[in-house]
């Protein structure tokens, strides 16, 4: 059987392959596709912010005109948010977490594949903005009345409006089909408390999309209402000019530990290895990441401590805010403490992992300090909280992801990415990073607002503007080394064994790249760290026979086109209706396919 | 999707929780499902105060006895359910067609009631854009509308599938979770209900 299935592996016919990309239910290809084309986004992401810093590099510039500058600093935002770090952290999900627990795919695999389509084709629809000369210009949290119809007449909070609603679709389907996987696939033996620590957190971050993207979703449906439809829901007069930053930031909040935890859940991964150590306190870090996504759920106003909602809810949430860096914390000296003793390995992934603990650790420290209400009155709106957000957006989430793609790329393609460029990336993108963002905290401070599209030259703003424009443009050519290590690597890296870093968790115990069926037989698990207890502690394991009956779900054209019929909705709404009436009929005979298609 | 479901006899290839994976989807969605309604709810809660001073508003125009009839058909459509469930399951084929169809039927009532509704609140010149209460009671109910619609086509695919044969006893669960999401949509509806029109607006 597993030799039928490889044979059928081998199509040398281009357009077979193509076909078979376009039209897989494999998890290891998905998050293949989503890893390249989050890493796509995340240089047009890149592209847009080296525009906003060289915009700032020089005092009253006006090298482009301040509406392109608003569209490209909301798009940086949108692009990096929803369409390069949310879908890498799914790439990672993808890849991985039918490996570590033991699965052969994941519960729903075309409902996968249609996660991965809505997300491409939402993103397009994000972009395509730009195509229009209108792209979102709002701000990435859109702040209605202000992205009202009244006062955002164009296209621009449409393109805004769809492209979220349609992405959130495909957010909310992956969130749900990983929720099921993680809690119904693991193999035997396998109990919550033995899952590895990247499972426990995509667990926790998929019951966060579930709970936090339907508020979204609803603002935005409300929004669409506002522009389109001629309700009330933002109107200053008649609804209130309040409620969209509350529902906002009701979804806000938990999207950053959606953004996060994956990253938590992946140097977890990383550390221990490296380290040859079992993490310090896994329960510890198992719950202190429960007790972080339930804060989560309580902290949204220390967005809007400026807005006046009152002293008494002030306080309330500066307390909540502060209470959840007892958890955070809880974990970082949990990393510090699995370091400890251990025989470390610098190898490029444990370099970003280490890193990720220390610049994790300054924008956490700089998000306690706007958890006072006085302190964040001085600092709201300013640069010091773009200093703060990207200490934990890129400083963490992305040294996170960075970490996870050197550590499972031999697992992806079978070679090792070369660790001499791995380096010169990894010196090159911590130095550029923070000279980059540490100087927003000093111009933060001086008050220099965020988001402003100059400045004059008497402020004593010149010196770090210039600063973090050359480091940002420093990180640029850090992570086009990147790119160059990942091409060259897939094409000649060296070849990896099957468990190249001497691995704890059952992914190593598969081939690099794994069959196309995962595991020859099921495993069975017996120890927290399954594969490092049975290496070194476990003697008298016999290896389970081959399962006789591997199934495997065949590919489906059906997701694609429910997805595209998705994409035309949406941009009916933006353009003219008739395009939708098309997209839903599409959509409809899709779903109708996708229910009548003989899946087995 | 249904691969579990076949090889239910195997041990190995069980689910970790015992609940097929289409059944805790359903219960997964329907937790999702909540938040969507808990927002339109909260913010329908939090324009509320807002509605009692309109020219126009609820206290003119919310028919409570009416409302209410239509809340009695939605529920006793839920009972409705489950008498066609049984049937299934005791292989009763042709008493679950009658009371599926007549949970669909119910279901159908039920909007039929509310379109009513609505057409009596345009008459009174309250549309979606004419005011807060119109945009909050328009969409909040509108949102409910489209969950009782698709339950309605859900139910009678079920039925259609019952007539040519495809729906034997074996595949009872697929009613089941046809059921979780009706009995869900019929849950909702309590709560909108109590606090859309019951409350008094003041």
């Amino acid at each position: 059987m597993a030799q039928a299935v490889a044979a059928k592996e081998e199509q040398t016919d281009r357009w077979a392959i193509i076909w078979d990309w376009i039209t897989t239910s494999d998890h290891k290809k998905i998050g293949l596709l989503y890893f390249w084309t989050s890493l796509t986004f995340f240089f047009v992401g890149g592209f847009l912010a080296l525009g906003v810093r060289s915009q700032l590099a020089v005092p009253n510039s006006t090298m482009i005109s301040p509406d392109v500058y608003n569209q490209f600093f909301t798009m940086h935002a949108l692009v990096m948010i929803f369409l390069a770090l949310m879908p890498m952290s799914v790439a990672f999900f993808n890849f991985i977490i039918p490996l570590q627990i033991g699965a052969r795919d994941v519960a729903f695999p075309r409902l996968n594949s249609f996660s991965y389509w809505v997300y491409l084709f939402g993103g397009i629809l994000l972009c395509s903005g730009f195509l229009f000369g209108d792209a979102p210009d709002i701000g990435w949290t859109g702040y209605a009345s202000l992205s009202s119809a009244q006062y955002t007449p164009g296209a621009s909070g449409d393109f805004y409006v769809m492209g979220l609603q349609v992405l959130g679709i495909s957010t909310l389907a992956g969130g749900l089909n990983f929720f099921v996987t993680i809690i119904n696939m693991r193999a035997p033996g396998m109990s919550l408390m033995r899952m590895p620590i990247f499972v426990w957190m995509t667990m926790i971050t998929v019951v966060l999309i579930m709970l936090a993207f339907p508020t979204l979703a609803i603002a935005l449906f409300a929004l669409m209402m506002d522009r389109n439809f001629d309700t009330v829901f933002f109107s200053a007069t008649e609804g209130s000019v309040v409620m969209w930053q509350h529902l906002f930031w009701i979804f806000g909040h938990p999207e950053v530990y959606i953004l996060i935890l994956p990253a938590f859940g992946i140097i977890s991964e990383v550390l221990p290895t490296f380290s040859r150590k079992p993490l310090f306190g896994y329960s510890f870090v198992v719950f202190s990441g429960i007790a972080i996504a339930f804060l989560g759920f309580g902290v949204w106003v220390h967005h809007m401590f400026t807005v006046g909602v009152g002293p008494i809810p002030n306080m309330v949430f500066s307390t909540t805010t502060m209470l959840i860096a007892i958890p955070t914390g809880v974990k970082i000296l949990n990393w510090l403490a699995t370091l400890w003793g251990g025989s470390i390995r610098l190898t490029t992934a444990m370099l970003f992992a280490v890193a990720f603990v220390g610049m994790f650790t300054i924008g956490g420290i700089s998000g306690v300090m706007h958890a006072a209400v006085p302190i964040d009155y001085w600092q709201h709106d300013t640069y010091f909280v773009v200093a703060h957000l990207h200490y934990v957006l890129f400083g963490g989430t992305m040294f996170g992801l960075i970490a996870g793609t050197y550590y499972w790329f031999p697992k992806w393609y079978g070679r090792y990415m070369s660790e001499s460029l791995g380096k010169i990336h990894f010196w090159l993108t911590l130095i550029g990073f923070n000279l980059t963002f540490f100087p927003m905290h000093f111009l933060g401070v001086d008050g220099m607002p965020r988001r402003i599209y100059t400045y004059p030259s008497d402020y004593g703003y010149e010196l770090w503007n210039l600063v973090a424009t050359v480091g940002a443009y420093m990180l640029g050519i850090g992570m086009l080394l990147m790119v160059w290590n990942l091409i060259k690597s897939v094409r000649s890296g060296e070849p990896a064994p099957a468990d190249p870093w001497d691995g704890r968790t059952i992914e190593w115990t598969t081939a690099s790249p794994p069959a196309k069926h995962n595991f020859d037989a099921t495993p069975q698990i017996r120890a927290r760290d399954d594969f490092w207890d049975k290496k070194y502690n476990r003697t008298d394991e016999a290896e389970p026979p081959a399962d006789e009956h591997i199934h495997l779900p065949p590919g489906s054209y059906v997701p694609l086109l429910v997805s595209f019929g998705l994409m035309l909705m949406g941009a009916g709404v933006i353009f003219t209706l008739w395009i939708s009436v098309i997209g839903g009929i599409i959509t409809a005979v899709g779903l109708f396919a996708w229910a009548f298609e003989p899946n087995d | 999707m249904a691969s579990t479901d076949h090889h239910a006899g195997h041990d190995e290839h069980a689910t970790t929780t015992g609940i097929t994976h289409n059944k805790m989807m359903m219960w997964s969605f329907l937790a999702s499902d909540c938040m969507f309604f808990g927002t339109l709810i909260m913010m329908y809660m939090v324009y509320r105060p807002d509605m009692a001073d309109l020219e126009i508003g609820p206290n003119q125009l919310l028919d409570i006895p009416f409302s209410s009839l239509m809340t009695f058909v939605l529920l006793m459509s839920s009972l409705a359910f489950v008498l066609g469930l049984s049937a299934l399951q005791r292989g009763n084929h042709a008493g679950m067609r009658i009371w599926l169809s007549t949970t669909a039927l119910m279901g159908l009532l039920f909007l039929g009631g509310e379109t009513f509704e609505y057409l009596k609140f345009y008459d009174e010149g309250i549309t979606i854009g004419s005011n807060i209460f119109g945009t909050a009671y328009f969409v909040t109910t509108g949102f409910h509308k489209v969950h009782v619609a698709i339950g309605v086509i859900w139910l009678l695919g079920l039925v259609l599938m019952s007539y040519r044969g495809r729906l034997g006893v074996e595949n009872e669960e697929k009613v089941e979770i046809a059921g979780l999401y009706w009995h869900f949509v019929d849950i909702v509806w309590i709560v909108i209900f109590t606090f859309v029109f019951l409350v008094p607006y003041r």
